[in-house]
This record gives structure tokens, C-alpha cells and sequence, in this order.
């Protein structure tokens, strides 16, 4: 099964929305944190998504259009 | 030589074998090089290091390596230039410029980190190497491919102006322009980088490319007699140069080379992108990612990889950061070229702003031996201070119009 590793940040107002549980349930993604710091005014996670390589696109896009920050897990790689 | 021990996580510890990887598949943490010191530092000496290649493989018992083969074999021992015109400018007894603008073969601090990378990269058995970039680490991993025989993917925004794709192009690599904005770029080459068996020198061959800019440590401290300086200003994209150098130094003291580390490590960025140093001013252990937008391209990383460590660093050694304005960032190119005759890129115009800014603020002492890091040739990025330098005198051919203009007596002459 297809599986991408994504570093996510989320903005400040965004800290206490259920993010990743939204995500689990509207696509049809596995979401698994390995790694996160969530705090008052920051927060971010480094997760794997697992599913249909076109059902974690849509599940990367739905993150980014809840104004979710999402960069592979290495962040920026263009140097 | 072969003095790796392992690539370790640096957040949670868990050791892997030392091939082409680069995430923890426990907490997805960066991996980076293990080496045993106490081997090295039966072996290393002074001497054995002076007697070494006039290069960064002078320095090869700390990187790694398993040799003997070294490819990118001018990449390094770059002058470090008493800046006393600099010096002086700025109130300072003893200062020093790390000159990368020279470094073999493109001219910039890359061809440090692309020589371990491809090195490594033939030793684990690779025979194409990859990037994604917009500028320096393009045009060193092209050329250190062409030189090496190795097949060559450069990946770059198809915004990219035609100046920095022709310095791709002439060493006939694959120069793959991406439509798409930044985050487009970024997020493809990693899963190219997944996808094929590749080395892409910043993303599964990262650990062992970053050590290269520990070589900038090494040679400072070895061209300063032996000792460490007491401020470092350096640059900063992703952060990793920043951190490596402060690792290097403390390298230098586990294999007996040095007996002190005494620096005060000083992050430099651009006001346009400047995550980590607006972190650090606001006392915060974590940056925010920004989109960039400032001249200093090179510098251009709204979310840097090694952010965190770099604060953390800059925190462990008592130093500081700042940010300059673009202008100030063309104010330091013309400053360092005016009075020590090196031609910056723009990222040594944001180092020299935020070393004056240091100054100012009374961080960096008069008596202080303070090293500033200029990374790239201002050759370059010239559209960045094209509009900044004024014109040429012009005048017809006859020596009394030339006298004329410069007020030329007997005695010599003045300015026009």
C-alpha cells in the first residue's frame, strides 16, 4: 500500500481543531504521528499517510485547504 | 580510514547501517553521521593533517568516507583574508573572511558538501546524482558529475532566470525545468528521490553531504593557529551549514586537534526569509515557515530542515542572530568588495550586514577574533547590485579631456 511521510504545521488558530482525525474520516488515508510538538501558539507533526496513492493526494490537498502547512518530511529540499 | 560508526537519529538515537538514507523510520528524525572519535584521534595529528592534500581531504579521518578515492579534489583550503580595511571600518581588532567566493570548482561553499556527497555517493555504489535547486548546488553537482563520468539530473523552478540555467547547462547534465511554483518543486523531488535509485545529494544522500561544511570549521581553525575564534558569523538557508560548523569545531577538540571551543556562534538571514533568526529574537526554540521574498536567493528557505538545531546551537554557544534589509544586503556586498576586494553573492552581503549589526549592538567586541563566512561569487548574482554601482566616467579620447575630468595636476590626480 502506498505510503508518504509528510511534515505538517498547523497556524495558530488551527491548533485546536482535530485535524488529523478530520482527515481520517474524510479520506479514505491512514494517518500515523511519530513525531509532533503542539502548543499554545504552534504546532506541528510529522506523520504518514497510508491509502491509494490519488486518495492521499486528495487527503494532502484537504489539509492544505484547512490552511495546514504540508511539506515532504525532509521539508525544503530546493537548495 | 572508514571511521563511520553509523548514521544515528538525532532525536531519538536509533543507529542504521551507513548507506543512502536519510529519515529515522522510527520518528521520521534526520539522520546524521556517527563517527568513532577515539579511533580517529589515535590516528590524527597536526601534522598528518598539514602534510595532507591542500583541500577539505586534508580533513578526510572527519568525514564520511571510506576512500581512498576522493572525487572534487580542489574543493576546499579557501584563503581566510585578514580583513583589516573591514576591520577597521567596523572597529574591530581582528577580523577574518572565510573566503568561499574562490572554492573549486564553481565558486561557492557547495563544492564542499557536493565532493563528500559524490564521494560517498560512488562508494555506495551509485552512478547518477541528483538535485533540486535554484543556483549554487546546481551548477557544483553538475560539474562535479560531468568531471566524475556520472549521470547528472539537476531539477530547478521553470521560473528560474536564464543566467542560472545556463550555468547548468554547460556541463550537460539533465536540467529538468518543473512547471510549478516552489512547493511543487520540493514535493516532486522527494518522491523522485523515493521513487528511483538515485543519489540526490540534499535528500537520501543528506547525511553525509552536510558534514562537508564541517571542512569550513577545520580550516578556520587551523589557519588561525590552532584556535577557534571567539564569534563565527555565518550564514544561514536550511541551517545546516550553521550547525555543521559548530559540530566540526567540537570534532576538532574530541580527536585532540584543539584543546577549547571558545566560538559564539551568530546565524545570519535576510529580513525577506528569516524564520530562524526572527525565532531566535523572539526567543522561541521553534520557527514558523515563511514564504520568501528578499534578493539573497541562495538563502531563500522559508522552512528550513535544520531550523531547530541551528537555534539550538546558536543557544549551546551563547551567540546570536539577526536579519538585514535587502538593501543592507547590497550595502554589505559593496562594503566587503570596497574595502577588502571580494565580490560577494548575496548571501555574503547578509552576512557582512548582520556582522556590522553585531557589532553595533556591542555582541562582537573590538578585541574580539571574529570570522565572517562568505559562501558564493558575486559573479553570480551581479543583478543584484547592477543598479547600485553607478556608471563608468565617459569621455572623448584626448588626455586633456581625461585630465579635465579627473582635475589633474602635476602632483597626480583626484577623483571625477
Amino acid at each position: 500500500m502506498p505510503h508518504v511521510k509528510v511534515h505538517i504545521q498547523f497556524p495558530e488558530d488551527k491548533i485546536k481543531e482535530p485535524v488529523i482525525y478530520q482527515i481520517g474520516h474524510e479520506y479514505n488515508v491512514v494517518t500515523n504521528v511519530r513525531r509532533a510538538d503542539v502548543r499554545e501558539t504552534t504546532g506541528w507533526m510529522d506523520l504518514e499517510l497510508t491509502g491509494d496513492s490519488a486518495e492521499i493526494e486528495r487527503a494532502i490537498v484537504g489539509l492544505r485547504k484547512k490552511g495546514v502547512v504540508v511539506d515532504p518530511i525532509e521539508l525544503n529540499v530546493v537548495e | 580510514m572508514a571511521t563511520m560508526k553509523a548514521l544515528v537519529c538525532r532525536e531519538c538515537g536509533k543507529e542504521y547501517p551507513t548507506k543512502a538514507i536519510h529519515v529515522c523510520e522510527m520518528c521520521f528524525g534526520p539522520l546524521e553521521v556517527k563517527y568513532d572519535y577515539e579511533e580517529i584521534k589515535r590516528s590524527i595529528s597536526r601534522k598528518k593533517v598539514q602534510d595532507g592534500p591542500h583541500s577539505i581531504w586534508r580533513y578526510a579521518d572527519l568525514l564520511p568516507v571510506e576512500g581512498p578515492v576522493f572525487l572534487g579534489p580542489h574543493a576546499g583550503m579557501t584563503p581566510l583574508v585578514r580583513a583589516k580595511n573591514l576591520g577597521a571600518y567596523l572597529g574591530l581588532d581582528e577580523l577574518y573572511i572565510k573566503n568561499d567566493t574562490v572554492n573549486h570548482p564553481t565558486l561557492s561553499f557547495k563544492d564542499r558538501v557536493v565532493a563528500v556527497a559524490i564521494t560517498r555517493a560512488r562508494e555506495l555504489g551509485f552512478d547518477t546524482i541528483a538535485c533540486a535547486s535554484t543556483g549554487n548546488l546546481a551548477n557544483s553537482v553538475a560539474a562535479h558529475a560531468a568531471a566524475a563520468g556520472m549521470r547528472c539530473y539537476v531539477f530547478i523552478p521553470g521560473d528560474l532566470e536564464a543566467a542560472k540555467v545556463l550555468g547548468n547547462l554547460i556541463y550537460k547534465p539533465n536540467v529538468v525545468e518543473i512547471e510549478g511554483n516552489y512547493d511543487d518543486v520540493n514535493r516532486l523531488c522527494s518522491e523522485i528521490a523515493g521513487e528511483h535509485g538515485w543519489a540526490f545529494v540534499n535528500i537520501n544522500i543528506r547525511p553525509y553531504y552536510a558534514e562537508g561544511s564541517k571542512t569550513l570549521a577545520f580550516e578556520t581553525v587551523e589557519q588561525l593557529g590552532w584556535r577557534t575564534p571567539d564569534h563565527a558569523v555565518i550564514p544561514m538557508a536550511s541551517g545546516s551549514l550553521l550547525t555543521k560548523i559548530w559540530k566540526g569545531l567540537h570534532e576538532m577538540k574530541y580527536v585532540g586537534l584543539i584543546d577549547e571551543v571558545r566560538t559564539k556562534i551568530n546565524g545570519a538571514q535576510a529580513e525577506g526569509c528569516s524564520p530562524i533568526s526572527t525565532a531566535f529574537k523572539a526567543g522561541r526554540d521553534f520557527f514558523k515557515p515563511v514564504k520568501p521574498k528578499t534578493i539573497a536567493k541562495s538563502l531563500a528557505i522559508g522552512n528550513p530542515a535544520d531550523g531547530y538545531y541551528a537555534l539550538k546551537a546558536t543557544a549551546e554557544s551563547k551567540g546570536s542572530m539577526d536579519m538585514v534589509t535587502d538593501e543592507e544586503v547590497v550595502d554589505g556586498i559593496k562594503l566587503l568588495a570596497q574595502t577588502e576586494g571580494i565580490f560577494a553573492e548575496t548571501a555574503g552581503g547578509v552576512t557582512i550586514g548582520v556582522l556590522q549589526k553585531l557589532v553595533k549592538n556591542g555582541i562582537i567586541k573590538k578585541s574580539d577574533c571574529t570570522v565572517a563566512y562568505v559562501t558564493g561569487n558575486g559573479l553570480k548574482t551581479q543583478e543584484a547590485v547592477i543598479d547600485a554601482v553607478g556608471r563608468p566616467v565617459r569621455i572623448q579620447p584626448s588626455l586633456a579631456a581625461f585630465e579635465k575630468t579627473f582635475k589633474m595636476g602635476k602632483n597626480g590626480g583626484g577623483d571625477a
